[in-house]
């Protein structure tokens, strides 16, 4: 019954799915998939208070074969219109032919702890929030964009009503399901926001509220992508933004990003 | 012949205000659907003209305060036109940025729930007490010419009745009310004038404060902004001056030639600093925005700033000026051409920043229509500007018509 309910859009699959995702897991196994790790790990952070967590995301370029199925899942989890993408994946063609090779950087928020995106919105629309997500309040936000401009990643974009079914006879269902980020329920019908909102990834807070990973860690086929708690010492994030091959983007901008990459 | 240029310039206007409507129809109907900016380059034509005409406005109030302030006789008859210009221009400019706002019913939210660290915050503020400083500094310094035209029986009914009105019912001509006036309105003025640099200067920074944009994030921008605001309201306030004046004296011809000499010197002065803001990144190829003003200058887009910029906005008007100082029509195109092509500096500051992927290989990520990281505004964006240019021409031709911008019986 619920997988109709999800299907039907009325309601998120982390909410749907919460009392499995709250649920005993498996003992912790040798060879485990990391990902059942992961998911005590973000057990263990939901029983803090919500100001003590620090969410924060590895990504090993080691790993990382340019799939894009984070992105594809990213969009479906979203319910994100053309234009707006939260996580591409950065395709970089290194050398010349015949001496190429290609180098992919999975780019989601950064969630950068100093962020340039957040003084510049002149109504208050985007925040820092306890947990390090960097938020966009959808209701406040006056779409000027200055935020768009501001981030040094290109990690936000401006939803500009489209769909994907425009000029087709018939609006898809997909399109026509709600999203749910921020734990709210968004529809886009009749103009609403957060069409003419500026948009980003917020490591999808609204599952991992509800104790389920966001949805690029899950939809990664290597399992490329790592997320948790850093404020958490035995998290598996912890232990792996602390390697010395731990990098972040653009350091020198000193926005501290809460994003790693394992070169 | 001028009768056939005025059928001409209303037929003109005409097709750009019909065509600038339609436009809007799309704008309200489609939303931003239409508009060739998207999540990459975000910022497109519409912020550039909006950006263009606020210049234009603390331009021509700053040189307004050259009378009220500074007290400088031989401008003073264009004090109130320029008073006028800044008004209309500052309106002109809203209206495009307010096109441009994703959510433009929310627009109000700018003043009731600010955020002071933002530059943006502070550019809004600012010009909104510019604003209120301008409409009352327009008030007084037209309200002694209203009320003569309100009693003047050789005007028309209809600008005896808006003068009146616009009186807002103070009807004293008594020299210590004038003389009340006048001293208010030098306050005003000399308000003004730190709001107008600080309010111009602050569209710079608003760019210039953007440190993952090196192409913006650089001090010289304020200080470009600053002086092209004023360059480009020098120049609409010459072209006004030599064209629309009602007459054509001696005295004229004086204001004029003085106009275009102010103007020579303020495009000079222009060069010169835009050529530390080109000259710096490029002398040894290294700077990390070198390639960027590179392409400004030499990329697919190189006649915005060669042949409209340099061109038409700078090498002709200075010959116009330097060989036909004291020809009012030479000065005057001066003026026009140096005011409406720098939107052109305005386009080359606003979109290069944005065509640079900030990290390479972003352009090849998921992509589409509006992840692209190239623009050229779409018919439906030129449209919208049509319609802002159109209203903003037609306001100012109302005030020429119906308000007493340019009498010469002055205040004092």
């Amino acid at each position: 019954m619920w997988a109709l309910t999800v299907l039907e859009g009325q309601r998120a699959p982390a909410e749907a799915a919460s009392g499995a995702a709250g649920a005993a897991l498996p003992k912790e196994r040798e060879g485990e998939d990391v990902l059942l790790r992961m998911q005590r790990d973000l057990q263990r952070a939901l029983r803090k208070p919500a100001h003590l967590r620090r969410w924060a995301m590895v990504i090993d370029l080691r790993k990382c074969v340019g799939c894009s199925a984070c992105t594809i899942a990213c969009v479906a989890e979203n319910k994100l219109p053309p234009g707006v993408v939260y996580r591409p994946v950065v395709d970089e063609e290194i050398g010349t032919y015949p001496h190429v090779t290609r180098r992919f950087i999975p780019r989601p928020c950064m969630q950068c702890d100093n962020p340039p995106c957040v003084p510049v919105c002149p109504v208050n629309a985007t925040y820092k929030r306890a947990d390090g997500i960097v938020a966009v309040n959808y209701d406040q936000c006056i779409g000027c964009r200055y935020c768009i401009v501001a981030c040094p990643y290109n990690a936000r974009t401006f939803d500009a009503g489209e769909y994907y079914t425009d000029g087709t006879p018939e609006r898809s269902a997909v399109e026509k399901t709600p999203s749910f980020e921020y734990g709210k329920r968004w529809t886009r019908e009749h103009e609403a926001s957060p069409v003419g909102n500026a948009r980003k990834c917020h490591f999808c807070v609204h599952r991992v509220e509800r104790g389920v990973l966001p949805e690029c860690v899950t939809s990664c086929i290597g399992r490329a992508t790592y997320f948790g708690d850093a404020a958490d010492p035995d998290a598996l994030v912890s232990e792996l933004m602390h390697r010395p091959n731990a990098v972040r983007l653009k350091e020198e901008l000193g926005t501290k990003p809460r994003v790693y990459y394992l070169l | 012949m001028r009768w056939a240029m005025r059928r001409l310039l209303y037929l003109v206007w005409l097709v750009a205000f019909g065509l600038g409507l339609w436009g809007i129809a799309e704008r309200l109907l489609f939303g931003h659907r239409l508009a060739a900016y998207g999540s990459y380059v975000v910022w497109g034509l519409w912020v550039a003209i909006y950006i263009y005409m606020s210049g234009l406005s603390a331009g021509a109030f700053l040189l307004s305060s050259l009378v009220y302030v500074f007290r400088l006789e031989r401008l003073e008859r264009v004090g109130k036109l320029a008073l006028f210009v800044a008004l209309i221009a500052l309106l002109g400019g809203l209206l495009a940025i307010w096109f441009d706002l994703g959510r433009m019913e929310r627009f109000y939210r700018v003043y009731t729930s600010p955020n002071f660290q933002s530059m943006m915050a502070w550019m809004i503020w600012l010009y909104t007490a510019y604003f209120v400083v301008l409409l009352a500094e327009a008030y007084f310094a037209l309200r002694p010419d209203l009320v003569r035209w309100s009693r003047d029986p050789n005007r028309s009914p209809g600008q005896r009745t808006l003068a009146r009105w616009l009186t807002l019912g103070r009807a004293s001509l008594a020299p210590e009310v004038l003389e009340r006036e006048r001293r208010v309105l030098q306050v005003l003025a000399t308000v003004g004038v730190p709001l107008a640099v600080a309010f111009s200067g602050g569209v710079g920074a608003l760019f210039a404060t953007v440190s993952g944009k090196l192409y913006w994030h650089q001090s010289i921008v304020p200080i470009l902004f600053l002086t092209g605001a004023v360059v480009s309201g020098g120049g609409v306030l010459t072209g006004l001056a030599a064209f629309a004046w009602p007459h054509r004296d001696a005295e004229h011809r004086e204001l004029v030639a003085l106009l275009g000499r102010m103007l020579l010197l303020l495009v000079v002065g222009y060069v010169l600093l835009e050529w530390a803001e080109f000259s710096i990144p490029l002398w040894y190829g290294t700077s990390p925005e070198g390639h960027l003003v590179r392409l400004a200058l030499f990329g697919p887009y190189w006649w915005v700033f060669w042949i409209v910029h340099v061109g038409l906005g700078t090498v002709l008007p200075v010959l116009l000026l330097v060989l036909r100082p004291k020809d009012p029509r030479a000065v005057g195109w001066a003026g026009l051409l140096v005011a409406a092509t720098f939107v052109s500096v305005r386009l080359n500051v606003v979109i290069p920043a944005q065509v640079e992927p900030a990290l390479r290989g972003l352009e090849q990520a998921f992509t589409g229509p509006r992840l692209v990281f190239h623009y050229f505004p779409t018919t439906h964006e030129w449209l919208v500007a049509s319609f802002v240019v159109a209203t903003t021409a037609a306001l100012l031709w109302l005030g020429a018509r119906f308000l007493p911008l340019m009498e010469t019986e002055v205040a004092r």
